[in-house]
């Protein structure tokens, strides 16, 4: 594999062909802060704080280094007045949200941004995807997913593989930034898995049709986040 | 139908349908496209069917639904060849007497033609109304000329002699060079050469390449794609199939928005029929070129006309953009090479090849070539679809072609390039539409929404409408878009509601900004496009909302009040009986006041009040006067001198 040497604030670094800006910067100790990114997972370019400045051939651009993929010759600039503001921004919507996640509550001191600038939605969710996602691609187990799109979407557990695999894995929930995760895993597990006697008439008869119809909590439920 | 073998074969066919016909008999064309079904095309086909088999006329006149010819506003519209009389808002009724007086005799219908506005003339001709006249139609033209639903239409008129050309006359890179040498501007949007696209796909390694048509056109108000999928299929048909021939690919799919439920069908019916006629297939016409397409339907998500999110969602997962910063087509469909254009860019090709890239250079500016379609909405008389070439100012698409604004308003903004795009003020209606023109004026060429505004439209509100749809239509997967969109709606929906505060442009600045840096996806980064463009060139209209709670041009309902003149109003009691939550008071002779508490500025008394008396006033930011006193409501007759 081939070595790219580039620039980062000031310091040559090498990276190997194929790396993203940030692995590159972590493997050199240089600090980029992130929000959705996790090593075990596929770069997923949601939350964009660890956006930076790139300059090559004389263009300055801005890039999420979460996915951009080295260069030789590149110089990046891991702060910049432009990086920094909109960090801030970024920061500043997410905590309308969740407005006291401990990692929030420290990028905010950094970038100095301000805890009420937005007027607040208290889903507490900031959508970074790392459950999901690690249920996905770790624990190979899809039992929570997103649902909707766009200001609506949410994260919802699926009850019928949640009430199967969770309870001996919750590797996802240290993961999640806001412990909204925890909370609805537990309205999840109170108002929508299937109850033990279900589980186990359905075990003695194979051959009932439309496993997922009834369960004792009251319907399809997911819990509400409004 | 036996598999077209060669390209004599093919061409054998073209005079064997074009013989059958006698190109002098009557051809009665009736536009079967959305618009005019829905003001009642079904009915005067099925009329001039019955009417022709009731006069014994069927052996010589042939009668056909056909694609849309753009002229909705006046739809249903119908065309009878070859003298190319053209009528109007044809109903069922009108059938007997245009069989009677234009197939039997030699007449015209004089009150179903066109009438222009202005000088009152009638013209009898499609090509002598002002509406096509000023326009430039290469890619629409065909559409009244064909049943969409066939084959031999399209054959006749020359159909498939381009992909017969490119595969029998050109070799693979003589197709890209002269795709390149057009210098085709992608139509859906960001206007990305399409023959630099194309060969960035044919020279990267991976053997397995795609072509894509992109039919998810979602903008409000646009239906360019549309008309071109229900109308002329095969066209779109022919160009993905050269696309494929130039780069190298065997497999091409079309991603059509179910909303579309004609285009669907019709596409799938064009593919049924190009495979039967061996234009689609093993071997196509002895060229040894393989193709086969499929059609996929999208479930309705606007993002999914974003390259990357339709890809996603064509592999059957959520149609969500991807982060990577490779190209889609390096990497795309499958993480193979694919080539994504949009239905009118492909529309484009057969017409290319047929008559070369130095013809299709003739028309436009120096960077964009070609014609282009539009669709004019909104304050327009000729509500429709226009093909003009480029280079038209904005001027002449919205007078001489649009007609104009309607009911003697004056004009105030048009809005181009669909939600994302921006909306240009009067004093740049001088403005050549080309792509660089319309981005450098902060709007775009988009896909070809055209959506145009008068003098009552309030521009913050539409800033706010618009910010809306995206933030609907956002997929919520990265924060500047997600986020930021929901809080630009937020504060343009207050600023519109009179709560607007000192700051609140700043903030909308801000979080333009970081949409537009930091957005994951196209979407993202243009969807602040509408504040922006709006603030730049209305920016006193936001301040009267902000500083003077005040909306200049009196539409937004929580900023304007109706007051009744006391000394125009007749007490008719017009207003006061119409009035739904009785917010009016008064009575015979006794001259009516708006009771400002319970009134909700519905604007119907403003509808009513019979015009000779105009007493009903809207007023916005400043105070409205005083009720008269009592004593002096009621209404003396005067006297007459």
């Amino acid at each position: 594999m081939s070595e790219i040497q580039f620039e980062i604030d000031g310091k040559e670094v090498n990276a190997d062909e194929g790396m993203t800006i940030l692995e590159a910067a972590q493997r050199a100790g240089i600090f980029i802060p992130t929000l959705c990114h996790h090593e075990k997972l596929e770069p997923y370019g949601g939350c964009r704080v660890c956006i930076v400045e790139v300059e090559e051939r004389g263009w300055t651009k801005l890039v999420v280094s979460c996915v951009y993929p080295v260069q030789n010759d590149i110089i990046v600039r891991t702060r910049s007045e432009k990086v920094d503001r909109i960090r801030k921004t970024i920061i500043e919507l997410l905590m309308a949200h969740a407005p006291d996640s401990p990692q929030l509550v420290e990028m905010a001191k950094e970038y100095g941004a301000v805890r009420d600038r937005f007027e607040k939605d208290p889903s507490f969710c900031i959508h970074c995807g790392l459950c999901v996602r690690y249920c996905a691609e770790v624990a190979k187990k899809n039992a929570l997913g997103f649902v909707d799109r766009g200001i609506n979407k949410e994260i919802s557990f699926i009850p019928e593989i949640a009430a199967k695999e969770c309870n001996d894995c919750k590797e996802c929930f240290p993961l999640c930034p806001t412990s909204y995760l925890q909370a609805c895993y537990v309205l999840t597990e109170g108002l929508a898995f299937p109850s033990p006697s279900f589980e186990s008439a359905q075990g003695k008869n194979n051959n009932t049709e439309g496993n997922i119809s009834i369960n004792s909590g009251g319907g399809e439920m997911t819990p509400s986040t409004d | 139908m036996a598999r077209l073998k060669t390209p004599e074969e093919l061409q054998n066919l073209r005079q064997e349908i074009l013989s059958r016909k006698d190109p002098d008999n009557p051809c009665i064309s009736i536009c079967a496209g959305a618009g005019c079904v829905a003001s009642g095309a079904d009915e005067v086909i099925e009329a001039f069917k019955n009417e022709i088999e009731k006069q014994n006329l069927t052996t010589t006149v042939d009668t056909k639904g056909t694609g849309c010819p753009g002229f909705c506003e006046w739809g249903p519209v119908v065309v009878i060849y070859p003298k190319e009389i053209c009528y109007l808002q044809v109903k069922a009724e009108d059938v007997p007497e245009i069989v009677e007086q234009s197939i039997k005799g030699n007449k015209v219908v004089e009150r179903l033609l066109y009438e222009d506005p202005a000088t009152g003339e009638k013209a009898v001709k499609e090509s002598d109304i002002s509406f096509y006249k000023n326009q430039e139609r290469t890619v629409l033209c065909n559409n009244i000329k064909i049943d969409s639903k066939s084959i031999d239409d399209y054959l006749a008129i020359g159909g498939y002699s381009a992909l017969a050309k490119a595969l029998s006359k050109m070799t693979d890179v003589e197709v890209l060079e002269e795709v390149k040498k057009s210098n085709l501007r992608g139509r859906g949007g960001a206007g990305f050469p399409a023959g630099r696209k194309w060969e960035g796909s044919r020279n990267a390694p991976e053997p397995i390449k795609y072509v894509i048509v992109n039919a998810d056109e979602g903008d409000p108000g646009a239906f360019m794609d549309r008309a071109l999928l229900e109308g002329n299929p095969h066209s779109i048909l022919e160009g993905l199939i050269i696309g494929g021939y130039a780069i190298n690919s065997n497999e091409g799919y079309f991603y059509v928005r179910q909303e579309y439920p004609l285009a669907v069908e019709n596409i799938n019916l064009a593919i049924k029929q190009a495979e039967s006629h061996g234009l689609l297939g093993k071997n196509i016409l002895d060229s040894g070129f393989d193709f086969k397409v499929f059609v996929h339907q999208g479930a309705g998500a606007f993002v999914c006309g974003e390259s990357t999110a339709l890809m996603t969602s064509l592999e059957g997962k959520v149609g969500e953009p991807r982060p990577k910063y490779t190209r889609s087509n390096i990497k795309g469909l499958w993480n193979k090479p694919s080539v994504l254009n949009n239905v009118e860019t492909w529309a484009n090709v057969p017409h290319i090849i047929n008559k070369g890239a130095d013809w299709f250079t003739s028309v436009g500016t120096e960077n964009s070539k070609g014609t282009k379609i539009f669709s004019l909405v909104g304050k327009i008389t000729n509500t429709g679809l226009v093909e003009i070439p480029m280079g038209m100012t904005l001027k002449d698409i919205i007078y001489k072609i649009g007609g104009g604004i309607p009911d003697g308003k004056k004009f105030k903004a048009v809005q181009t390039g669909g939600p994302s795009g921006g909306c240009i003020p009067e004093d740049k209606l001088d403005l050549e539409v080309g792509f660089d023109e319309l981005t450098k004026a902060g709007s775009m060429m988009g896909s070809g929404g055209m959506i145009v505004m008068d003098e009552d439209t309030c521009m913050v509100d539409v800033a706010r409408y618009f910010i809306n749809f995206l933030t609907d239509e956002s997929c919520g997967k990265c924060v500047p878009c997600r986020e930021g969109l929901r809080q630009m709606h937020r504060i343009l929906t207050n600023i519109t509601r009179g709560k607007g505060k000192e700051g609140d442009i700043e903030l909308l600045e801000a979080l333009s900004e970081t949409a537009v840096e930091a957005s994951l996806c196209a979407l993202g980064k243009s969807a602040p496009n509408p504040f922006l463009s709006t603030l730049r060139y209305f920016r006193d209209e936001y301040e009267a909302h902000i500083k003077e709670k005040r909306c200049p041009s009196l539409s937004c309902k929580e900023l304007i009040a109706y007051y009744i003149d006391p000394s125009k109003c007749q007490a008719c009691m017009i207003c006061a009986r119409k009035c739904p939550v009785e917010a009016i008071d008064g009575g015979k002779k006794k001259i009516h006041i708006v009771d400002q508490e319970k009134c909700t500025s519905c604007g119907t008394c403003l509808e009513v009040c019979p015009p000779r008396f105009n007493a009903v006033i809207k007023l916005s930011g400043q105070e409205i006067p005083d009720p008269l006193p009592e004593e002096e409501r009621m209404i003396t007759k005067k006297s007459k001198k």
